[in-house]
């Protein structure tokens, strides 16, 4: 991988770090509310699976899905805004910071149920396939849909009809609080993945390169017809589960093990070893990063809160034939 | 020309398969067997797997995948065998058919049906044999319908596809083999309005989907005596079109509503507590309802039938009002 290409992934994961730090603040001030589900440690995969799908290409997330949607190119101040419940939300603050949505990226939403994206992206594939597009469905989701009935579903009728998904599992070996090994008999997910009959493998969800590499692989496969993908990105998740949570579950000693993997001082030094970045060019991305960041806070302050009058629009079409 | 319900919705199907090649259809048992009930018989022969699509037992996944086609750009008929069995993709109906465009800001639609079979009589006992459709219309973002007759058969399937939002569509169960005249030209119908299937003055009798018959049978035996029973048919469950009800209610002062749902937190209930909010001081006596006994459906037909809500009860009601 070129230098160029490096240093944009340490600029998105940068960039996704930064805003959920300063989401944080928001938070403790009031200006968000709500479950609000932090994506920091595990950036190298929005970094490394979303730039690697095409233009046309859908997404359906998860509800830890800030990273997702600003790897996808969502504007900041779109997905800030919808976390300020503003007309300039990207949802129209109808969804939060759960419910992220844009139809003409294609991204389909946050989805908030344990497993609940898995039909859609079936089905969105599908669509796909019946138009005669190339087109490929990235579903991202835990370790914990894992467990649901409908990943099982899923994968079976998926390979089944050969359909273009590329399931992404995010596997940070926490569903919510419960560790992988006391949820689930066989941890090895891509194993599992496997015995429907799709190509399935593990990769280092702490390696933003490697996450590219697997993604691109996939996709290419998967858009030359030969049916869906699954990557298993084992990554890790270092602050609580939401805004509410004790960690009561898991020792420190293991988020510190953990955190020595941060994918991003992880880049930031191997960049450096190589001659590829020097202080000036880590500070101009901080710096430019803290600009956006400033500029969708300010978006996000500015906009109208959305009307209470328009309270119950959206719940049918407003025109039908 | 004479036809029956099953053939006036298969008919629907074959018009809607043929007319837009963005419809497909998909469920259990569609294609090769041809339908559990039937309907759709001989469909996958004209009309091919790219278009009849039989599924694995995976109504969570292939409702959900209805969903997302319906999102890709596609208009998706999903055929569940029985309400019973839709509680199995409850989670996608609810979480995700009836609020992505809400959630979404307005920016995403799900133009998709959902067919499923309804209602008891059978002797099918009490996993196929529920009314719960009145659980779907307390749903906001879902359109729920429910045809009661062979023109409602043939013609709310069109309409229902037309829709942006999703649309339930729930088939009677005893109703396939129910036979009658059907115009040659029949065609799409409105799934906006109730309709009265049969004037009358001295009482209101509400039903839906099955209990229309058994609402009409009532009023033929009560216009023996010299009570003239107005019948109206529901057809859409959601949204409820109450103008009609209360209309009627203003008319006839008298309100009875038959509903194969169980009584508490039925339709029923609902259709009750408007004329309560709406015509209160226009009724002449309480609002009588006749609803599925409050068990699971059993299987022996004695128990069946004495669960179910009978012509004989719903003349007893009627005479209870107007006396």
């Amino acid at each position: 991988m070129n230098v160029k290409e490096r240093e944009r992934l340490l600029r998105q994961m940068i960039r996704i770090r930064r805003f959920e730090e300063r989401c944080v603040e928001l938070y403790s001030d009031s200006k968000i509310r709500g479950f609000m589900h932090l994506y920091i440690g595990e950036e190298a995969v929005a970094a490394g699976v979303l730039p690697a799908l095409g233009p046309g290409d859908a997404v359906v997330s998860t509800y830890r899905e800030h990273g997702h949607a600003l790897a996808l190119g969502i504007p900041m101040e779109a997905v800030l805004a919808e976390m300020y419940g503003r007309t300039n939300g990207c949802s129209r603050g109808r969804g939060g910071s759960m419910h992220l949505f844009d139809a003409g990226r294609r991204f389909y939403g946050g989805n908030a149920i344990v497993g609940g994206g898995l039909p859609l992206a079936v089905g969105l594939a599908l669509a796909d396939a019946m138009q005669g597009k190339a087109l490929v469905t990235a579903c991202l989701f835990g370790d914990g849909a894992v467990a649901e009935g409908e990943f099982h579903e899923c994968l079976n009728l998926a390979a089944l009809w050969r359909l273009p998904v590329l399931f992404c599992c995010e596997n940070n070996f926490y569903a919510m609080g419960t560790a992988l090994r006391r949820a689930q008999a066989q941890t090895d997910l891509a194993l599992r993945a496997s015995s429907y009959g799709m190509p399935a493998w593990p990769v280092d969800g702490m390696d933003p390169v490697a996450v590219t590499e697997a993604t691109e692989r996939a996709v290419e496969s998967i858009r030359g017809g030969a049916g869906p993908c699954f990557l298993e990105l084992r990554t890790y998740r270092f602050r609580a589960h939401s805004m509410y949570d004790a960690e009561r579950y898991r020792a420190k000693s293991e988020v510190e093990e953990w955190r020595q993997r941060d994918p991003i001082p992880r880049l930031t030094e191997s960049m450096r070893n190589d001659g590829e970045l020097d202080d000036a060019a880590l500070a101009a991305i901080e710096s430019e990063v803290e600009e956006e960041l400033a500029a969708a806070i300010a978006a996000a302050e500015a906009g109208a809160p959305e009307p209470v009058e328009g309270l119950t629009r959206f719940v049918y079409a407003e025109r039908r034939p | 020309m004479t036809t029956t319900y099953r053939q006036a919705l298969r008919e629907a199907l074959r018009e809607a398969l043929a007319k837009d090649e963005r419809v497909f259809l998909m469920g259990e048992d569609v294609g090769a067997y041809g339908g559990c009930f039937g309907v759709s018989l001989g469909l996958l022969e004209e009309f091919g797997p790219e278009r009849v699509l039989d599924t694995p037992m995976s109504e969570s996944a292939f409702v959900g995948a209805g969903i997302g086609a319906a999102l890709g750009g596609m208009r998706p008929i999903v055929e569940i065998m029985t309400v019973n069995f839709s509680l199995l993709a409850l989670d996608q109906i609810m979480n995700n058919a009836a609020t992505l465009r809400h959630m979404s800001g307005g920016q995403l639609g799900v133009p998709l049906v959902i067919r499923m079979t309804t209602g008891a009589g059978r002797q099918l006992a009490a996993q196929h044999s529920h009314s719960l459709e009145g659980w779907y219309a307390h749903i906001p973002g879902l359109r729920v319908v429910a045809p009661a007759t062979l023109a409602d058969a043939r013609g709310m399937l069109w309409t229902a596809l037309l829709d942006p939002d999703p649309v339930l569509l729930f088939e009677h169960g005893a109703l396939y083999n129910v036979s009658g005249e059907l115009e040659p030209d029949a065609g799409p119908v409105d799934i906006d309005t109730a309709a009265i299937r049969r004037p009358g003055r001295d009482a209101t009798l509400v039903a839906y989907g099955g209990t229309v018959r058994t609402a009409l049978e009532a009023a033929g035996r009560l216009a023996a005596d010299g009570i003239d029973a107005e019948v109206i048919d529901l057809r859409t469950l959601r949204p409820l079109d109450v103008e009609t009800v209360l209309a009627s209610v203003r008319r006839t002062h008298r309100l009875v509503v038959v509903d194969e749902g169980w009584r508490t937190g039925s339709l029923s209930a609902e259709i009750s507590a408007r004329a309560a909010e709406f015509a209160l001081y226009d009724l002449d006596a309480p609002v009588e309802r006749v609803c599925t006994e409050e068990v699971p459906i059993p299987y022996a037909k004695q128990l069946e039938d004495a669960a179910l809500p009978r012509a004989d009860d719903v003349v007893a009601a009627v005479r209870r009002a107007v006396s």
